[in-house]
């Protein structure tokens, strides 16, 4: 993931504060407003290419007529499916503050992949955990937030 | 609008609810905001017949966005170094989530005042569905 320009709105984080159900009046003022701690993972509303924004014109991984646009059909398990179960799940994350984040500051962001390793599961059989770690900085170059996360890809459905 | 380094000492627990009887509109308000649209979190159809999940269910940066705020209640919200933590089990629709946030250690490191905080979410059967930590400025 690379976003080369993602603004700090005071819009946008009264709209993320409500979605979190904080309603601390800091984020309704744009004058007072900081960043909540887990706002950079909106970065994603920013990324050209992000997969999981459904794209004008192209077959959405979701549900219209049938229960996936990619699924081409339940019978044929096209390569969008997933239902003989298994997933990707956001198992960590972790972010450190090297200052707030207000409105007015503009962030770039990159990321690179940090390391992989597998754990027998008691409830999603064999399970594959990935490292990516994002650097957010700001328009001067300063690096503002580092995010690392870790996603796990299970054998099965967990649930 | 920080926290008095004088106020806290190690032990001190807060605790709070973040969220009684969790709506799938508030999973779609979380989609909007955070532009992740992973139909797994707010497409009952998908989750269920492609993805083959019981039905919708929260995104973990909800749950730990929702469990922020009981860690900015208590020190300020923009006084954080750091906030990680790990996705335990999933939250559903219909779950009453409760934050303790824990003061486990009150520092001083290169010129400022710091507290180390542990935070658990759990939901309405106890369960841990959050777990994780931060570290925090305070004031003088």
């Amino acid at each position: 993931m690379t976003v080369e320009r993602f603004p700090i709105e005071a819009g946008h984080i009264l709209l993320f504060a409500r979605a979190i159900g904080d309603p601390n009046p800091i984020y309704a003022d744009p004058d007072t407003a900081v960043a909540p701690p887990t706002f950079v993972q909106a970065s994603a509303q920013f990324d050209p290419d992000y997969s999981l924004r459904p794209k004008p014109g192209q077959p959405w991984m979701g549900s219209a007529k049938e229960p996936s646009q990619l699924a081409g059909g339940r019978d044929e398990g096209g390569s969008g499916g997933s239902r003989s179960g298994g997933t990707g799940l956001h198992a960590e994350q972790h972010y450190e503050y090297h200052r707030p984040l207000r409105p007015g500051d503009v962030l770039s962001a990159t990321s690179r992949s940090g390391e992989t390793w597998e754990r027998e599961g008691k409830r999603g059989g064999k399970m594959t955990f990935s490292e990516n770690i994002i650097e957010y900085r700001d328009q001067k170059g300063e690096l503002v937030v580092t995010a690392r996360s870790v996603g796990v890809r299970t054998g099965q459905v967990v649930a | 609008m920080g926290l008095s380094a004088a106020k806290v000492k190690v032990g001190d627990t807060h605790e709070q609810v973040l969220v009684d009887d969790l709506t799938r509109t508030q999973l779609v308000m979380y989609a909007g905001a955070s532009g992740d649209y992973n139909p797994l979190h707010s497409d009952e159809l998908y989750a269920r017949e492609q993805a083959g999940y019981p039905g919708v269910f929260a995104h973990g940066m909800l749950t730990m966005g929702m469990t922020g705020r009981a860690v900015t209640d208590l020190v300020g919200a923009d006084r954080l170094k750091k906030y990680g933590g790990r996705f335990r089990v999933q939250v559903w629709p219909g779950d009453t989530l409760t934050a303790t946030v824990t003061v486990d250690a009150v520092r001083d490191e290169g010129g400022e005042h710091l507290v180390d905080l542990s935070v658990v979410t759990v939901n309405q059967k106890g369960e841990q569905v959050f777990t994780g930590n931060a570290t925090a400025l305070l004031d003088a």
